[in-house]
């Protein structure tokens, strides 16, 4: 086989994988719209408050240690003991899940019935709060995550593919991890939407709210639950980017790649938010490596948003979103 | 007591379709002016001008022009950053190759072109409605971005990749350049705003700022009582963007002088001008002048109160400023989700009754 093509497999298998983050991402954003209608723009700051949670609790950090040494000239930073990785990421829920009944309780409570760009102002406010909360709460700096992944080059690809071809594939381990994590995430969700009783309410929620209201299910509760479970979400993808890259500012615009996978996928539907992630994460793959040199290179900042703004133009409502009836 | 309508009669058609009706509200306006133009001037330094005055004027043209688009045609953006680079480097390209034109027709020639550009990414909008629309623009703002950074011929193939602006005189007074005058920048840009906001507030309440509205309210309906929504929405976007591109020259040539496109007109600068609208109000052009003074002041202030007053080092200053940004937009959104504008015509309707309200 001619070399390009193997590398343009290689690159479509990378971008397969990477794919899989975008739509780990969005998976959080599409739980929370179709619940409450709120298009929340804070999930990528979420999954940077909620690695570097995880990775202040790990390391034993001080929350806000910067802001009490500037006022009351302390000098203190460490408790001085270290978390391990599973007790840290149980702790990191509990957070994410009290940081969900807090933007629900003093939030989102006072905005009902607002128009939905209200909404999303609201949540880009929280985006900016958030980023300055956790940023005050664990320091700036990047930090390396550490939970026990493995990293490196998975060898038996590497092998396999050399035997095959006569040239060995580059593949992350950690990308495969994140490939299982996520399906595991989705087939939990899929299963907890369908058999259990507040995964029932969260569907009769999503379906009509005040239908779900009539029928005694406690819309505040529901609301909670998924912003608990979109914390989840942006833990999990978290965790993966982090490994990956460490954790950073940069984390927080993973947001802005998960949009037009969104767009995509249509913003209702979980198996679009998937099947989004993996044509935006082949394509802006595939784009870069064959067309990208050409024209400067960094195409992927912009290539997913053009793909994506070229699928609507033929299906409005995404490739899996509900088919939009209007009515005056 | 003297702020009423009672006693203000009407003669003629003319007087009856003021902006102003309330004689009280035309002094005041007339006072500003005066203040703006006859006084402050005079007693302007450089870092009032710099760090409140000139970027406050620029910032009220961009929320005006994304006021235009959001708040009265419905049409969520986030692609002001973007367009405001195409009105940078439009005026960059102008005056570098045309070094006898002067800066007014630079400035609306870079107007136009964003005009044009921005036609071009409004024409989604006929077929793609609401979040997913906001999430196209998100398009043109990484598209242009790129564009920008990766085109040499842009940059005029400097070394550095970032453009600078050349000094330029407007009747014998350099505008733009080094040797700048706070005050003749101030001028400058008081005027241009000036004609701007007149503009669109006479556009806005004119037969095609209703056709925005009723886009807005409901597109269907619009359709059916006769709006072409497909011109009503091109006309949107082309003015807006009209008004944002002219917003990016100014904040290139005369404000910052030199700009890296990837710093100053990035993602965070159309939420910046988005925030303005919000918390100004949607739908109102006074709105967008309190939203830009908001968001301008705020951040000075806070840098003032952070750094000088309690010593903090700026990276603490920085995140903190961060976090009250965001509460307070959450904070507003909740008080009074229609902006500061609202706030204001609810406090003139108590002063109407003042002092013998029922």
């Amino acid at each position: 086989m001619p070399d390009q093509l193997l590398w343009a497999m290689e690159v479509t298998a990378n971008g397969l994988l990477n794919g899989v983050m975008y739509a780990l991402v969005a998976l959080g954003f599409v739980l929370i719209f179709k619940a409450s209608g709120i298009f929340n723009y804070a999930q990528g700051v979420m999954a940077l408050f909620a690695a570097m949670t995880l990775v202040g609790i790990q390391d034993g950090r001080v929350p806000f240690a910067h802001l009490i040494n500037a006022i009351f000239g302390t000098d203190i930073h460490y408790f001085g003991w270290e978390v391990p990785a599973l007790a840290a990421i149980l702790l990191t829920v509990g957070v994410m899940v009290v940081f969900a009944w807090a933007v629900q309780r003093f939030i989102f409570k006072h905005l009902v019935g607002q128009e939905p760009i209200i909404l999303f102002m609201a949540t880009i406010g929280l985006a900016y709060f958030l980023e300055g909360t956790s940023d005050l709460m664990w320091g700036s700096e990047i930090r390396n995550l550490d939970v026990g992944l493995p990293q490196g080059i998975n060898p038996v690809i590497d092998e396999a593919t050399f035997n095959l071809f006569g040239y060995g594939f580059f593949i992350d381990n950690l990308d495969i991890s994140a490939a299982i994590v996520a399906t595991l995430l989705v087939a939990g969700l899929v299963a907890y939407t369908q058999y259990t009783k507040q995964g029932r309410a969260m569907r009769a929620v999503a379906d009509d709210h005040q239908a779900a209201l009539s029928v005694g299910i406690k819309l505040n509760y529901v609301w909670v639950l998924v912003w608990s479970l979109a914390g989840l979400a942006a833990l999990v993808a978290g965790i993966m980017w982090g490994s990956k890259s460490g954790v950073q500012f940069s984390l927080s615009l993973i947001a802005l790649k998960a949009l037009p996978v969104l767009m995509l996928g249509g913003f209702t539907s979980i198996p679009g938010a998937i099947v989004g992630g993996l044509i935006i994460g082949v394509g802006e793959a595939l784009f870069e490596f064959s067309i990208g040199p050409l024209i400067g290179g960094a195409t992927e900042n912009w290539f997913a948003y053009v793909l994506a703004l070229v699928f609507l133009i033929f299906r409005p409502q995404g490739l899996f979103g509900e088919k939009i009836i209007e009515r005056v | 007591m003297f702020y009423r309508e009672a006693g203000d009669f009407k003669t003629s058609y003319t007087a009856d379709n003021q902006t102003f009706p309330i004689a009280f509200d035309r002094y005041g306006y007339f006072l500003v002016l005066l203040v703006g133009l006859g006084v402050v001037p005079f007693i302007i330094n450089d870092y009032w001008a710099n760090s409140i005055l000139i970027p406050f004027l620029i910032y009220a043209i961009a929320a005006i022009g994304l006021n235009i688009l959001t708040g009265y045609c419905g049409q969520v953006s986030l692609g002001t950053g973007g367009f405001m680079a195409v009105g940078a480097y439009t005026s960059y390209k102008l005056m570098t190759a045309f070094p006898w034109m002067d800066m007014v027709t630079i400035t609306l020639l870079s107007g136009v072109m964003t005009a044009m550009v921005g036609l071009a990414f409004g024409l989604p909008s006929l077929r793609i409605k609401g979040f997913y629309l906001a999430v196209a623009t998100l398009a043109a703002q990484f598209f242009l971005v790129w564009m920008f950074n990766k085109v040499p011929w842009f940059y005029n193939y400097s070394a550095s990749g970032q453009i600078s602006a050349p000094e330029r005189t407007l009747f014998g007074y350099a505008v733009t350049g080094p040797n700048a005058e706070s005050w003749v920048k101030y001028v400058f840009c008081f005027i241009l705003v000036f004609v701007l906001a007149w503009a669109a507030r006479n556009l806005t309440r004119g037969s095609i700022g209703r056709q925005w509205m009723a886009i807005r309210d409901m597109d269907i309906a619009a359709e059916i009582i006769g709006v072409n929504p497909m011109r009503a929405k091109l006309t949107a976007f082309a003015v807006s963007s009209f008004y944002v591109g002219i917003a990016g020259a100014l904040l290139f040539t005369v404000y910052l002088g030199a700009v890296e496109v990837g710093e100053a007109y990035g993602i965070l600068k159309s939420f910046l001008v988005l925030f303005m609208i919000i918390i100004g109000g949607l739908g109102s052009i006074f709105g967008s002048f309190i939203g830009a003074a908001f968001m301008v002041i705020l951040p000075v202030v806070l840098r003032n109160v952070m750094s000088d007053g309690l010593g903090w080092d700026t990276a603490l200053a920085t995140h903190f400023e961060f976090a009250i940004v965001g509460a307070l937009i959450m904070f507003f959104l909740i008080v009074e989700p229609h902006g500061l504008a609202r706030l204001w015509s609810l406090a003139k309707e108590k002063l109407r009754r003042w002092p013998f309200p029922y």
